[in-house]
């Protein structure tokens, strides 16, 4: 399995054709306490970098974005009932959906945890 | 991922810092744009602030708010005609919330008023002013501006830039501050009065934003950090940021200028008539008399309601609210309520859909989501009104 990254702060975890996304823990602390996740439903398309998903923190509301483009075949209903799963573990349970992947060269794009960390150092 | 940080962009300029710039930082706060200062959002985060302070008590920075006086002969009856309130009637040490209306009766801004008075030893506060007020920040030098214009020249305002202004918070607010300024515990909900700490001159009332028990404690910049120190070093108090002052007053069905209160919207339809004295009402004699009157009579078009809402996705300011197919208003503040435990807003609906009870409908993201017209506050007020 190989996880990556985007500078929209999310993770992909990629294993076979799945790819599941999330937030990264840099970005819930950034959000803050989370009280709501939309999350998409299964069968949704996305093309890379559509809306498909919202958290809501105490204080506003945040798009995440479709990292790479594919069919949504799961999403985290463990969320529905305890939202701050996000904050409390963002890079693991905390997951949001998976995506069957449309087009594997996407994931070219994207960058290695050691890119990401050094991104989120220049911020 | 993007973000909508709720921090007011003040016309560009460059942000100012406030005194306790530093000390937010070193307490590890994320600072925010908002008006016009870099202010604190949070510390150890909104949830975990907003529970402390109902349940301990909080230390807010509202430096960046704006601290007046008024003095010279005249200035209860000009300041009859600037606000809707009875300063005649108000007696030293005590306190009134206000605001400033314009011609029509739109709301330019929400304070506080109160009449100064000396200490025990006949010594005057803030150099013998008669008046004390405290305006919002994003609005205090529109507000300045608008009251030089009718201040007659025998009344001097006094914009007091040097002196910070903290508000302690919350059930144990009362004892904390009680340790270091035992006088403060014979105050009441909406009094006011001079204090002295390590030598330090103080203007301390028994007022705030939270809905709890609590102060708010004027003092001057230079001395700002050793008073904020000292109150975090008692076990009851931690540092709140503006992100739970916000969840806060929400609860407490307390508006918030630029948001539930603006030009466009009068004191009737806020729900705000308390602020205008029966000899006021009658008399007029004060700048937007006529709207106050007229609605009054007839009753304001829309007015200010509290929304609970139904379901854990929060409703934020803009959502359109609807009646069937009908929009009948729009929420303006709206977010998660850490005390009720569920998403809570305030809006603005049309006289027919406002009573309690009424079942609406509130557009999120293309989705319709139930709500219901509810009694504010939220959380009941907990001031201390008597001893």
């Amino acid at each position: 399995m190989s996880r990556y990254f985007t500078d929209e702060h999310e993770w992909i975890d990629v294993e076979g054709e799945i790819a599941t996304v999330g937030i990264t823990d840099y970005a819930q602390e950034q959000l803050g306490d989370i009280v709501f996740v939309e999350l998409p439903a299964e069968g949704t398309t996305f093309e890379k970098g559509d809306d498909a998903a919202v958290v809501e923190s105490v204080k506003a509301a945040s798009d995440v974005y479709a990292p790479i483009s594919g069919e949504v075949v799961e999403a985290n209903g463990a969320l529905e009932d305890e939202p701050a799963l996000v904050n409390s573990d963002a890079e693991e349970d905390g997951w949001f959906f998976k995506l069957r992947i449309a087009d594997t060269s996407e994931l070219d794009g994207l960058m290695t945890e050691a890119a990401y960390k050094k991104f989120v150092a220049s911020l | 991922m993007s973000g909508n940080e709720d921090a007011t962009h003040f016309e560009d300029l460059p942000l100012e810092a406030l005194p306790l710039d530093a000390w937010h930082r070193a307490k590890g706060a994320r600072m925010v744009g908002f008006a016009g200062y870099h202010m604190p959002i949070q510390y150890e985060g909104i949830m975990a602030e907003h529970s402390w302070t109902r349940e301990h008590a909080g230390l807010f920075d509202v430096s960046h708010m704006g601290q007046l006086t008024f003095s010279g002969e005249g200035v209860d009856e000009a300041l009859e005609h600037i606000l809707p309130s009875d300063i005649k009637g108000l007696k030293p040490f005590r306190q009134r919330y206000s605001m400033l209306l314009n011609d029509e009766g739109g709301i330019l801004d929400d304070l506080m008023v109160s009449r100064l008075g000396p200490n025990e030893k006949g010594e005057p506060a803030f150099d013998g002013a008669a008046i004390y007020m405290v305006v919002n920040g994003a609005t205090k030098y529109d507000d300045i501006g608008w009251m030089i214009d009718y201040l007659p020249d025998e009344v001097v305002m006094n914009h007091m830039a040097d002196q910070a202004l903290l508000a302690l918070q919350g059930p144990e607010a009362g004892e904390a501050l009680a340790t270091l300024i035992p006088q403060t515990a014979d105050l009441l909900f909406m009094q006011s009065g001079p204090f002295v700490w390590r030598g330090v001159p103080l203007w301390i009332s028994r007022s705030g934003y939270t809905g709890e028990d609590g102060f708010e404690i004027s003092i001057p910049a230079e001395d700002v950090t050793l008073l904020a120190d000292a109150l975090c070093e008692l076990p009851q108090v931690k540092p709140i940021g503006l992100g739970a002052r916000d969840s806060l007053r929400l609860e407490a069905g307390l508006p918030l200028y630029g948001h539930d209160l603006s030009p466009a919207v009068s004191t009737i339809g806020a729900d705000l008539g308390f602020a205008i004295q029966k000899r006021r009402r009658e008399e007029g004699g004060f700048i937007g008399h006529a709207r106050v009157m007229k609605e009054l009579a007839d009753g304001p078009g829309a007015k200010r309601v509290g929304l609970k809402i139904e379901g854990r996705l929060p409703a934020r300011e803009g959502a359109k609210i609807f009646s069937g197919a009908i929009e009948v208003g729009e929420v303006t503040s709206g977010g998660f309520a850490p005390s009720v435990g569920a998403p809570i807003a305030m809006g603005w609906v049309s006289l027919p859909d406002s009573a309690e009870g009424t079942a609406l409908e509130i557009e999120v993201r293309g989705k319709r989501i139930a709500a219901v017209v509810a009694p504010m506050p939220f959380v009941p007020h907990r001031y201390r009104r008597k001893a």
